[in-house]
């Protein structure tokens, strides 16, 4: 197998999650493109990883799996917070600091 | 037995087909499902499908000989991180059918950035990595080298992650706590 064809699937994935991030206004979704992002990160990890055969690239993967479960666990209380006091999860609701 | 190993891997050729043809099939079905969780409507499918994004991962894992990550994938990620989200859509009454308003001015703006950053990556990846190839008959990585690697060189660094967990516990349940 090509090691390109991982890193093309990763890549697109990324740019999905991109997309994600930016156009959409809902912000569970938002954390959702989020984990979609990180998870193209770890397929690129592991490619290398399978590809040097060094262990470090799994190893990291596994550290990006524990941050992401405290990232979403922070982020969905910071979008809880923001549903109480603003009673919707539309980020472009959420405009104190626009200045 | 060796002779048995030597013929398995003399004989790639129909192997690596079937890797490949694996490969295509869940990088085309993570692909689809990707796509269906930025474009949902229902945001609870949204999260189905992002299930299928991340078995799709743990399957990518395996075909890299990644098993201990790939499991860990499936604990974590669809055991425990699909849960909370489906519990942070249920808690926050996030609307179940389109009432996300149509017209969203920035898809335009999103859908132009994404592909021009996967025309940047395309580019550089294919202009980079070419036709660098995966070295033949991926043998699985064993769980003990693993732990080896994280209990010896990374022990600091896994010391921190699981502090970072401590607080990131104890920060959830302070700004989501009713006072």
């Amino acid at each position: 197998m090509l090691l390109n064809e991982f890193l093309l699937l990763a890549a697109a994935l990324f740019c999905i999650g991109v997309y994600g991030v930016i156009a959409r206004k809902n912000g569970v979704l938002v954390l959702m493109s989020i984990e979609i992002i990180l998870n193209s990160v770890n397929i690129n990890l592991v490619a290398f990883s399978a590809m040097t055969g060094a262990i470090s690239g799994q190893v990291f993967a596994l550290f990006i799996i524990a941050v992401a479960a405290a990232e979403v666990g922070v982020g969905l209380a910071i979008v809880l917070a923001i549903f109480r006091n603003y009673k919707t999860v539309d980020l472009d609701e959420v405009d104190l600091m626009k200045g | 037995m060796g002779v048995l190993l030597a013929a398995a891997q003399n004989a790639d050729a129909p192997v690596l087909v079937a890797e490949n043809l694996a490969f295509g099939m869940i990088a085309a079905m993570m692909i689809f499902a990707a796509i269906r969780v930025v474009s949902a409507a229902n945001i609870v499918h949204a999260a189905v499908y992002l299930v299928l994004v991340l078995a799709g991962v743990a399957a990518q894992f395996i075909l890299l000989g990644a098993e201990f990550v790939a499991i860990t994938q499936v604990l974590v990620y669809i055991g425990a991180i699909v849960v909370l989200f489906l519990f942070g859509i249920m808690l926050t009454k996030a609307p179940m059918e389109g009432e996300e308003r149509a017209g969203r001015d920035n898809w335009a703006l999103g859908a132009f950035t994404s592909l021009l950053l996967f025309g940047l990556l395309g580019y550089v990846l294919l202009d980079g990595f070419g036709r660098d190839k995966l070295p033949e008959a991926l043998a699985p990585t064993s769980t003990g080298a693993v732990s080896d690697a994280i209990f010896g060189g990374y022990l600091i660094p896994f010391e921190v992650v699981s502090l970072l967990l401590l607080a990131a516990l104890i920060g959830a349940i302070v700004i989501a706590r009713r006072d």
